[in-house]
């Protein structure tokens, strides 16, 4: 028990630390140009990999995993294409993920 | 919010999970001061496979090393002080990181809060039922939530990131590296990996300076 006690603790310490760094760090004033430029880039870098891994990534790590998520994103994928808006492609991931899951 | 449905049935397979190794409080607690789901069922797992404590706080930190790049991207935009913008800086979670983006690297801090205080009292609460009834309900996990996030993720990409040129360069090379990955790394890797392809940015933006050494060259 107190191992688990030790992890919550450290890792409480370390994801505040964290999540305060970039914005204790630089936030508040004017960024060189060359900065900007890097940081209008980490939201499209950062959403694609979120993707992929949430979408074909074991959820413990360090293997693919093709299961139902794949159904369901590539069905939300179709719908965004033929204009769907952001709930629906929302809700049909869920559905058809989940239909995937019943029928596998 | 669905977004804060989803994270509450994620929580309640949270409690459920952690329960049989850590007791009734400990779950609870944790969903209380992290408040970061990857990193929790990741540490989580390390100590039910019998890892160390040190395994299992590596396990859970580079999980929340994405949180690096993402406060860096979010900093610009906030204002006030160092004790304020490292308050914002807490309410930062995956879903509402990204539905505050305002494409080009501008943010809305107001928006991303907004977003994410729903999902804290889901969080914690969805842990504490999973903990006392996660025997009476099953496995959330049936239902098809997990594909809710990359759906999610997809639309804010599609919609509102995949500009002509550099993003759209990024992105591709994001989920290629991100894919390329994940079966050689522990999980984590493969986002901060990819999130470091924004470094192409350096070269990309417009040198302001006067061509000084071109000339004197």
């Amino acid at each position: 028990m107190t191992e688990i006690w030790i992890t919550i603790a450290v890792l409480a310490v370390a994801t505040a630390a964290i999540r305060a760094s970039g914005p204790v760090l630089l936030g508040g004033r004017e960024l060189p140009p060359r900065a900007q430029g890097v940081i209008a880039l980490v939201a499209p870098a950062l959403l694609a990999a979120l993707i992929v891994v949430e979408t074909v990534g074991a959820p413990e790590g360090g293997s693919l995993e093709l299961d139902a998520r794949v159904i369901g994103v590539g069905a939300a994928a179709v719908a965004l294409r033929f204009g769907a808006t952001m709930l629906p492609v929302v809700a049909i991931a869920a559905i058809a993920t989940a239909a995937a899951r019943l029928l596998g | 919010m669905p977004f804060a449905a989803a994270g509450l049935l994620l929580a309640i397979s949270f409690g459920v999970v952690a329960q049989p190794l850590m007791g009734n409080v400990a779950p609870i607690v944790m969903s209380a001061l992290l408040f970061a789901g990857s990193a929790q069922f990741a540490a989580t797992a390390v100590l039910a496979a019998g890892g160390s404590v040190v395994a299992a706080i590596a396990a859970g930190i580079l999980l929340n090393l994405r949180y690096v790049p993402m406060g860096i991207a979010l900093a610009p935009s906030l204002r006030g002080g160092p004790l304020r913008r490292a308050l914002i800086g807490q309410g930062m979670i995956d879903f509402s990181w990204a539905a505050a983006s305002r494409g080009g690297g501008r943010f809305d801090p107001g928006f991303m809060l907004g977003a994410t205080a729903p999902s804290y009292p889901c969080w914690v609460l969805g842990t504490a039922v999973g903990v006392f009834a996660g025997h009476l309900i099953g496995d959330p996990g049936a239902l098809g939530l997990d594909a809710i996030f990359p759906a999610f993720f997809l639309c804010l990409l599609v919609e509102g990131e995949l500009r002509p040129g550099l993003p759209r360069l990024v992105a591709g090379l994001g989920s290629l590296i991100a894919l390329v990955l994940i079966p050689f790394t522990p999980a984590g890797v493969p986002v901060i990996a990819a999130s470091a392809t924004a470094l192409i940015g350096l070269r990309g933006a417009p040198d302001q300076r006067p061509a000084a050494g071109a000339a004197a060259g």
